[in-house]
């Protein structure tokens, strides 16, 4: 457990980067989070991110792939596109998440 | 890219400036409900960790992408002594009925999605889906029997020849 400043604001993070406290995070975050890992935000992706948030606050946990897809409507493949190589790690590190534990 | 984050940010490394061409291929040579699962589960691992998959589905794993067939998989605790239910009493009408749709329970209830399902999932997230020619040439098979996400029947020596270097996994 360490805090790190993302735009000036100081934010929990664990030993991997991740945030923990669901409440530190904004949208200007999400931006620097996402540049820092050579991500490209489009509108596209910040759906998926809005998702992923909106879906950890409902059933306290972070989405895999599968619930991304299939409850938050975005094709898997496009997924891979967006968020390329390892997407649901890149997903929940953008959206201030911790990484899915769930096996699908 | 690097420069411009500051320098207080803790930033995993997601990998993205190594080129890696690490490969898992997973042979799938069950044809039961309970031996379908690992493969699939392990192959969509890898993919979402950025690793090539390639799954080679032989022998009775044909029936996991065999049309008809890959829709009704079987869980029978015979000869499964794992099972913990008496020997006597595994083959008895019913219970292999009885044990598959408790393990699909089990499975919807954690959310891992049926076999035909699962299959999609993992073509979707780019893992290559491979059919044994020797298989499909004993039970008289072609294409057209099998799920149309299959890229193609091929031989042993294809198999050897696009696995090399790759981590290899018997099921």
């Amino acid at each position: 457990m360490a805090t790190t400043t993302i735009n000036g604001q100081e934010v929990t993070v664990d030993d991997e980067g991740f945030m923990t406290n669901y409440d530190q995070w904004n949208e200007e975050i999400g931006k620097s989070l996402a540049a820092a890992i050579g991500v490209d935000m489009t509108d596209e992706h910040w759906k998926v991110i809005h998702f992923l948030r909106d879906d950890f606050k409902a059933q306290g946990v972070t989405p895999t792939i599968r619930r991304v897809s299939t409850a938050g409507g975005v094709d898997t493949k496009r997924l891979f596109t967006l968020f390329p190589k390892k997407p649901a790690k890149k997903m929940a590190y953008i959206a201030g998440l911790p990484k899915p534990a769930g096996c699908v | 890219m690097t420069d411009t984050v500051p320098a207080e940010m803790i930033v995993p490394s997601f990998d993205d400036d190594v080129e890696t061409d690490r490969t898992l291929a997973i042979i799938c040579s069950k044809g039961s409900l309970d031996m379908a699962y690992p493969g699939l589960i392990l192959g969509n691992a890898a993919l979402g960790e950025g690793v090539g998959v390639h799954l080679f589905f032989t022998f009775w794993g044909f029936d996991m992408i065999t049309k008809g067939r890959m829709e009704h998989l079987v869980f029978s605790p015979v000869g499964n002594p794992a099972t913990h239910i008496p020997a006597a009493l595994a083959p008895l009408p019913g219970l292999a009925k009885m044990a598959t749709s408790q393990m699909q329970k089990a499975m919807d209830a954690l959310e891992i999605p049926p076999v035909p399902e699962f299959l999609e999932l993992v073509k979707a997230s780019g893992a290559k889906i491979w059919a044994c020619r020797l298989s499909a040439d004993m039970n008289h098979l072609t294409m057209d029997d099998l799920w149309d996400g299959v890229d193609g029947i091929i031989n042993a020596s294809d198999f050897i020849e696009m696995t090399d270097g790759a981590q290899l996994l018997f099921i």
